[in-house]
């Protein structure tokens, strides 16, 4: 909203400070100006405000002037209300006044209506034109001129009708569904039960407090005019101005609580515009009041005021005498609220009509506190005798966080939505995912069931970029259930491709396989204390793999027979899908299942003080026969002293398709208790490669 | 030669005494070739003993040539001796496996980059969301977090949004499908804020409460440089008997201090939400220019940052359906909150939103290892 100094000093002549501190101090007070605009030598300023949706009182230079009557301790001069009276209306004033029936007391509180006849149409000049051109408000004739100019000064909006379009006197109700009325704007709109229309005995004449309509607007060729200024239930309009997607300054205001005793203000300062060019008033003003709507607005129980309750909710003033009975009733005073003593420090306080957003006590201890100045307040810390408490599962998640990112994944967000396409392949549970109402665009129309998808996007988006060598991570919420019960739970996605992490001209690096990323998650899981952990697939015709990993190259994670995820290479007709040439692996961990786990508590063995006996073995094996199968068999051994075996090579060759690969195999044997002698050693030896002869291995010649 | 006696000289008036001399120069050899650290120490060495003009032995050479005849035969074999001595420890010295000469062998271009293993970088959002979250620990608050998909009820009703709040416009805020036929206050729909944790928290726990909430919220926004419909809040509650305006001022303006450093200045100002009475925003003066103005700020000296105030007593009126220790006219409290992406925005330098979910390795690397060092 735009606001000129000058006119607010018309108001309030007394501002004891130039337009830029008097930006500083309404700001202050929370009636925020975004800018100061210099109009050149006596012109004042043009504010840029910036008011907030509570404060439609302020949302106009007399409301602005107000607050800075409460600022400066100044008191603000009331509006001229005087209407010449004509001598036809002196005569006339026992003559039936103008018809004017409020059908829907519900949504229309206050209607007037004021004859004006002969009066002259003709563009505005003088001060009005150059405030509108300082405001950049269009100008269009004295009578729609006259209304804008009086809601900026003083927020209540008004219409003028031609008089002579009219049939019959106003009656305010509700429109009939289906009744066709053409606003302002030129449009033809169909009406609904629930929308209030100003109307005569014939026909529509206005979206009540939205936009006025076309037959009856002002012409150059207009004589006679009625000038309307009402009250109008904010909710109504509210439900009017959406239902036809019409933001007016009018609707604005309305829907927001206008003033209750504004309108024959308004209509006054309308008709002494139009009046000044010509014309005379015909009867008296007319104004119809609702008695209920009157006594939810202007006439309000007065709301009991304990200046002790300011002082408990506001604490602290840096001066040392605090938030006084003087500030407290000088403060509500300039803001127009009425206070009567009842008893030390105990006030009622009468609420002005124009502040709707006022209701109860701490409405007027923010006042207060406003108005005397947040600033002059004091920093204190308050006392607590309350606990800190942690999150269940704090640890558990920065330990999954720090470990990734030490391993060199990197940490990314995506979208919290997936496509309906990608919720079906993703989802851990068939038609377990959550659609959306009013999705961001198609391909975000549902929850995500799974990080996966959000992942491969991340991915592809990287490489489609030529950046090849990526390694992300995402820990977030994944949704499944119904639109009636949303279940939300805590899960890791892992995403890679291209190279190796280290960097360097010493070691080349190498592309990115299967055991790196299994590495990362076997590292991962170390550091959570289940007693169990491995790793198995399912066989493609059980059909129980995701379906967007390969089958070949994948594997589901168990700790403690719970399964945690599933990783591995992505499923080449998948990474087609998603145009992705470069090989691709992911993963998902159900975080939910692994914070079960505590964290690995480390403890410790006492260490053998005796020799440690290394032992390799260069076996050939036929290529169906699995490590797995390999150390299952060893440990079944009961070998005691067998104290560490790994796989140190392993040796396919794949050119030439052979049945049979090698293997080298370290083991490392110790006691406790003693040095091992030579033949023990080489009776474990013989155990292990009769072992290894069970499963169709032998010693490589 | 500025010293009275030349430790060259050797006493030779019989065969005894040059065995004597002979013997203190073997031993003067060998400690001093024990004392060789370096190159150039050894190059002295030999300068000492050695060299053409100011040589040890020269000088010993000549003063045996002038002896008597018939001690020569002795002291020339003891000469050739210690010579031989001096021979053997001079080159004894490139044979050292640790000597310069060997090590230099092994040298290697130090200049050239170290192998780095990388670590992964932390994600700016969620790395300053727990650096805010850290700061309000040390305050003495404990986590809260809650659903993302909310009820109408805790993410608007119970916060006294009226029910024709325009934040409940379908337009602001994402909905979950088919909730027309339910109760509006189970209507299900993705939180707009991290408010209804406040909620939630009292309604399982009396006063007092301290609770900060970090989170990701969604607004039915149009993304563009910096706006996102996904983004990130960190709000902190604290309700007790005499919570007031002044300790909301003090607890922002320690907890700003302690984010940004103590240089840090907080400014309140009304504003207006509607779980909250007194509102407030807060601005810090600008961490760029110390609050002289600069591009960062606009010129004003002030970043605008948090949005916070006391708990509206009707909020209160909500949670005493299930917890009626939360009386207005008891007890107090005070909310705030920030958005995570302004922060991190700032204070990296990033100027497009949308960075933060793109998943770009790029972006991320910066925050990362691997990067030049200076
Ligand atoms: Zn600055």
């Amino acid at each position: 909203m735009k606001v000129l100094t000058e006119w607010l000093r018309e108001y309030l002549p007394g501002i004891p400070v130039d337009d830029h501190k008097l930006a500083e101090d309404l700001t202050l007070r929370g009636i925020a100006v975004d800018g100061v605009f210099d109009l050149g030598a006596g012109k004042g300023s043009l504010l840029e405000m910036d008011i907030t949706t509570n404060r439609v009182d302020a949302m106009n230079h007399y409301g602005i002037a107000r607050e800075a009557s409460a600022i400066y301790g100044l008191a603000l001069p009331p509006l001229d209300t005087s209407v010449p009276r004509s001598a036809a209306t002196q005569e006339s004033s026992t003559r039936s006044p103008y018809p004017v029936r409020i059908d829907a007391p519900d949504l229309c509180g206050r209607f007037t209506a004021r004859v004006l006849r002969q009066v002259t149409i003709k563009p505005s000049t003088g001060l009005r034109a150059e405030r509108f051109a300082g405001l950049e408000q269009k100008l269009i004739s004295n009578a729609v001129d006259a209304t804008n100019y009086v809601w900026i000064a003083m927020g209540q909006p008004t219409h003028v009708f031609d008089l002579d379009k009219l049939e019959g006197g106003i009656v305010v109700r509700r429109a009939h569904k289906g009744e066709k009325l053409r606003t302002l704007d030129g449009v033809e709109r169909t009406l609904d039960a629930d929308d209030l229309v100003v109307a005569d005995e014939k026909k529509a004449l206005a979206l009540a407090g939205v936009m006025g309509g076309w037959n009856s607007m002002i012409t150059a060729e207009t004589k006679n005019v009625v000038v309307e200024a009402a009250w109008f239930d904010p909710a109504g309009i509210r439900g009017t101005s959406r239902r036809h997607g019409l933001h007016t300054d009018a609707s604005h205001r309305f829907e927001r609580g206008a003033d209750f005793n504004a309108a024959p203000v308004a209509s006054a300062l309308v008709s002494r515009m139009l009046l000044a060019d010509g014309g005379e008033t015909d009867g008296d003003l007319v104004d119809v009041v609702i008695a209920e709507a009157a006594a939810r607005t202007a006439h309000r129980a007065p709301i009991r005021l304990e200046v002790s309750e300011v002082r408990r909710i506001l604490g602290t003033t840096i001066e040392a005498k605090g938030i006084t009975t003087s500030v407290v009733e000088s403060v509500l005073t300039a803001l127009g609220c009425l206070l009567v003593l009842r008893s030390e420090g105990v006030y009622d306080v009468t609420l002005p009509s124009w502040r709707l957003d006022l209701e109860r006590e701490i409405d007027l201890i923010e006042e207060i506190a406003r108005v005397y100045g947040y600033n002059r307040f004091a920093n204190t810390l308050p006392t607590f005798d309350g606990t800190v408490v942690e999150l269940p599962w704090a640890r558990q998640e920065e330990k999954v966080r720090s470990t990734l990112l030490a391993l060199g994944w990197n940490e990314a967000l995506s979208s919290t939505f997936a496509s309906a396409t990608d919720a079906v392949t993703f989802a851990p549970q068939p038609a377990s995912a959550v659609a959306m109402g009013n999705p961001l665009s198609e391909a975000a129309g549902m929850l995500r069931p799974s990080l996966v998808p959000g992942m491969l996007t991340m991915l592809g988006s990287n490489l489609n970029r030529n950046v090849e060598d990526v390694r992300l991570f995402e820990m977030g919420t994944v949704f499944r259930g119904t639109t009636d019960h949303v279940d939300e739970r805590p899960a890791l996605a892992i995403g890679a491709s291209g190279l190796t992490a280290a960097e360097g001209p010493h070691q080349p690096p190498r592309p990115l396989d299967f055991y790196d990323v299994k590495g990362s998650i076997e590292e991962l899981f170390s550091r959570f204390s289940g007693r169990s952990i491995y790793f198995d697939k399912f066989k493609p015709e059980f059909h129980l793999m995701p379906v967007w990993l390969h089958p070949g190259r994948s594997a589901r994670v168990v700790m403690d027979r719970s399964t945690i995820g599933y990783f591995g290479q992505l499923h080449p007709a998948e990474a087609q899908v998603r145009k992705l040439k470069q090989t691709v692996f992911v993963g998902e961990i159900y975080l939910d299942r692994l914070y079960r786990q505590p964290l690995r508590q480390p403890v410790t063995r006492e260490l053998s003080r005796f020799q440690a006996v290394r032992r390799d073995f260069s076996l050939i094996f036929p290529n169906a026969v699995r490590w797995s199968e390999l150390e299952d068999a060893l440990m079944g051994l009961g070998i005691e002293e067998l104290v560490d075996l790994a796989p140190k090579e392993i040796f396919r060759d794949r050119k030439e398709e052979k049945a049979e690969y090698s293997l080298l195999l370290g083991t490392v044997f110790q006691s406790p208790e003693r040095t091992l002698r030579e033949e023990e050693v080489q009776n474990y030896s013989e155990r292990i490669l009769k072992s290894m002869g069970q499963l169709g291995g032998r010693l490589r010649s | 030669m500025d010293h009275l006696v030349d430790e060259f000289c050797v006493d030779n008036f019989s065969e005894d005494a040059l065995e004597r001399s002979f013997a203190r120069l073997e031993e003067m050899l060998r400690t001093e070739f024990a004392r060789i650290k370096t190159d150039e120490d050894r190059e002295r060495f030999r300068l000492r003993w050695v060299g053409r003009k100011t040589g040890g032995l020269t000088r010993l050479s000549a003063q045996l040539a002038g002896g008597r005849p018939e001690l020569k035969r002795v002291s020339g074999k003891l000469f050739n001796t210690l010579k031989q001595r001096f021979q053997e420890h001079y080159h004894l010295w490139e044979l050292n496996p640790f000597s310069p000469y060997a090590l230099a062998r092994e040298a290697i271009d130090i200049t050239l980059p170290g192998t780095r293993t990388l670590l992964g970088a932390e994600h700016p959002i969620i790395r300053t969301m727990n650096e805010i979250v850290a700061v309000f620990q040390r305050m003495g608050y404990s986590v809260g977090i809650g659903p993302e998909v909310e009820t109408d009820y805790y993410n608007f009703e119970s916060l006294n949004f009226p029910p024709n709040h325009p934040a409940r416009d379908t337009q602001d805020t994402l909905v979950v499908a088919n909730q027309e036929r339910r109760p509006l206050r189970d209507r299900l729909l993705m939180r707009t804020h991290t408010s209804p944790v406040q909620i939630r928290t009292m309604e399982r726990q009396p006063p007092p409460v301290r609770i900060v909430i970090p989170g990701k919220v969604h607004r039915n926004d149009a993304s563009d440089a910096t706006h996102s419909p996904i983004f990130h809040q960190v709000e902190g509650l604290c309700v007790g008997e005499n919570v007031t305006f002044s300790d909301l001022k003090g607890t922002l303006d320690h907890a700003m201090k302690e984010f940004f450093g103590a240089a840090v200045k907080t400014r309140f100002f009304p504003s207006f939400f509607p779980f909250t009475e007194p509102s407030a925003d807060v601005q810090i003066s600008c961490i760029f220019c110390g609050g002289k103005g600069c591009r960062k700020c606009k010129h004003s000296g002030w970043i605008e940052l948090l949005g916070c105030g006391m708990v509206d007593p009707s909020v209160f009126g909500f949670v005493q359906q299930k917890q009626p220790d939360y009386d207005p006219r008891k007890i107090s409290g005070f909310a705030f909150g920030m958005g995570v992406e302004r922060i991190a925005m700032m204070k990296y330098g990033v100027s497009d939103i949308g960075q933060f979910y793109s998943g770009d390795m790029r972006f991320f690397k910066q925050f990362g290892s691997g990067g030049r060092l200076a």
